[in-house]
């Protein structure tokens, strides 16, 4: 906030609670209003959403899509970190390496999607082989130039104390440049979650993705269909919190500008 | 008015009475020469710099700002090798970064993702633990940041800051202390108290310390020996040597002596 007016207790939930529910009165009201046939209204949707925990969908497609995401996600985080860390520290071979990975960067994973679907078939594996692309790229750019960023005031001092490369590197350059890792890993998980519905959409029969165009295509049921893309948005928004306590951690809340 | 070398003779000061200049010497820099080609212009930074420091003293480099005092230091240190010349330091030539020289930076020099104990047992992992936990108690207790052990460097002021640089250099018992500006960054009061401490900490220790500064009263306040060096290429104007006991009459009249005549020999009217 840039006031400096200490906000009172509770303030913090009552303006952005009153505006989701000025939100949901507007689409209540447009509905009621146009008086559309297809398109449901929220009380439709909390409907569609119960009709979904009965039939025992809800917990498990969500349990599905997340599965998917952690998949794809932790291999991609086990190889691009490493990966990105050598690049930022041999010059050399980001030289080499880095036109080739600004080729393959900016190809939608989407575009991936029949590739994948020639390697893997259609099933899990073809949609934990997209998400692993769609945050393998961001991760390693990120780890990449975070290494790049260490001020050389802090490698000196590791040299200084005697550390070989090796410890230099875990010990110096890894923690230093982890703010800013952290930053790339929250991207590509937002991506990751991007990905996993496109590809829960063609490439499988499960998960929140699926649930969307099922919906859709076994008798229009959009209240299904808008029920599926709010549990999308709020399982995105509780992956992104659980992030933004990583970065509260001491060990790296340093590398990141707060107003305290 | 530029006299081009001065070898500065060991066993100066106090410090070296009765002893064998020969045990005592520790650093030497011969006929130091750092130069390099910008835009194809050859860039003269220190010229024949000769520099001789005994075990145990305090020298000051004394210049003006962006002179090459502190690619001296960095060379001395092993950080950057010379086009000329070289440094031996105990008799062996330096060829690079050491732990028995440890080169204390501003304040910024401390790693922000370790706590105020974790950054003293940054060079210590060698050790075995119970003896660690000792010298983390001493040089945290020496540099008066008892009860911050656990902090964050982040919620630590500039002066505590650079304390600490100075307690995660001390504690791998290092030979030579390189401080380069080390209070350039603090407040005119918090500078004064750390040079309080400096002394009080190298009356403990008994470092070697080569310390560089643009700041004549600085250099007359801390040092064994002020060595004046001129603008770029650098070389060693004069040695003076500060004949004064700890702690140090700013006031009395060989102090400000001695402080005027290398305000004389920079070549600034001493008035504002």
């Amino acid at each position: 906030m840039n006031s400096s007016r200490q906000p009172m207790k509770g303030e913090q939930y009552f303006w952005p609670l009153l505006a989701a529910l000025l939100f949901l009165a507007v689409w209540h009201l447009s509905v009621k209003w146009s008086g559309t046939k297809v398109f449901p209204s929220p009380f439709d949707v909390e409907r569609g959403m119960a009709e979904l925990v009965h039939r025992g969908l809800l917990v498990r497609y969500v349990a599905d899509s997340l599965g998917r995401v952690a998949g794809g996600y932790s291999v991609a985080v086990l190889l691009g970190v490493p990966v990105g860390l050598l690049l930022g520290w041999y010059p050399a071979a980001a030289f080499v390496v880095n036109p080739t990975i600004q080729i393959l960067r900016p190809i939608s994973p989407i575009a991936w999607i029949p590739v994948s679907i020639v390697w893997f078939g259609v099933g899990n594996l073809a949609a934990i082989y997209l998400i692993f692309l769609a945050s393998f790229f961001p991760i390693v750019v990120a780890s990449m130039n975070a290494v790049r960023n260490v001020p050389s005031m802090y490698r000196r001092a590791g040299r200084n104390f005697g550390l070989s490369p090796a410890m230099l590197i875990a010990k110096v350059v890894f923690p230093a440049s982890l703010p800013q890792i952290i930053v790339g890993l929250r991207i590509a998980l937002g991506i990751a979650w991007l990905v996993v519905v496109a590809a829960e959409m063609i490439a499988i029969d499960s998960g929140l993705g699926y649930l969307v165009i099922d919906s859709r295509n076994s008798g229009k049921r959009y209240d299904l269909v808008v029920a599926a893309m709010i549990l999308i948005g709020l399982t995105g928004l509780a992956l992104d919190t659980m992030f933004r306590r990583i970065e509260k951690l001491k060990s790296v809340r340093w590398g990141f500008r707060y107003e305290s | 008015m530029e006299r081009t070398t001065a070898i500065a003779h060991v066993g100066s000061g106090h410090f070296a009475h009765g002893i064998n200049s020969e045990l005592t010497r520790q650093l030497q820099a011969e006929g130091i020469g750092m130069s390099f080609t910008r835009d194809g212009n050859l860039i003269r930074v220190l010229e024949n710099i000769n520099l001789e420091v005994a075990k145990g003293e305090f020298v000051c480099l004394l210049g003006p700002s962006g002179c090459g005092k502190s690619t001296l230091l960095n060379i001395v240190a092993g950080f950057i090798a010379p086009t000329q010349g070289h440094v031996r330091i105990g008799g062996e030539a330096v060829r690079g970064p050491d732990p028995r020289r440890i080169f204390v930076f501003q304040e910024r020099g401390v790693f922000p993702w370790l706590t105020v104990e974790g950054n003293i047992a940054f060079g210590l992992s060698e050790i075995p633990k119970s003896e660690r936990i000792q010298r983390i108690a001493h040089y945290v207790r020496l540099v008066g940041l008892v009860g911050f052990e656990t902090t964050y460097p982040q919620e630590l002021s500039g002066g505590m800051k650079q304390r600490l640089e100075v307690a995660r250099a001390l504690a791998v018992n290092p030979d030579m202390l390189f401080l380069d500006e080390p209070f350039g960054a603090l407040d005119s009061i918090t500078r004064l108290i750390m040079r309080g401490e400096l002394l009080r900490i190298w009356e403990a220790e008994r470092k070697t310390i080569i310390f560089v500064t643009h700041d004549i009263e600085e250099a007359v306040q801390l040092a064994d020996r002020v060595v004046v060096m001129s603008a770029r290429p650098a070389r060693i104007q004069s040695v003076v040597e500060i004949n004064i006991d700890h702690p140090r009459d700013i006031s009395s009249r060989a102090y400000l002596e001695l402080r005027d005549g290398i305000f004389e020999q920079i070549g600034l009217a001493h008035k504002v």
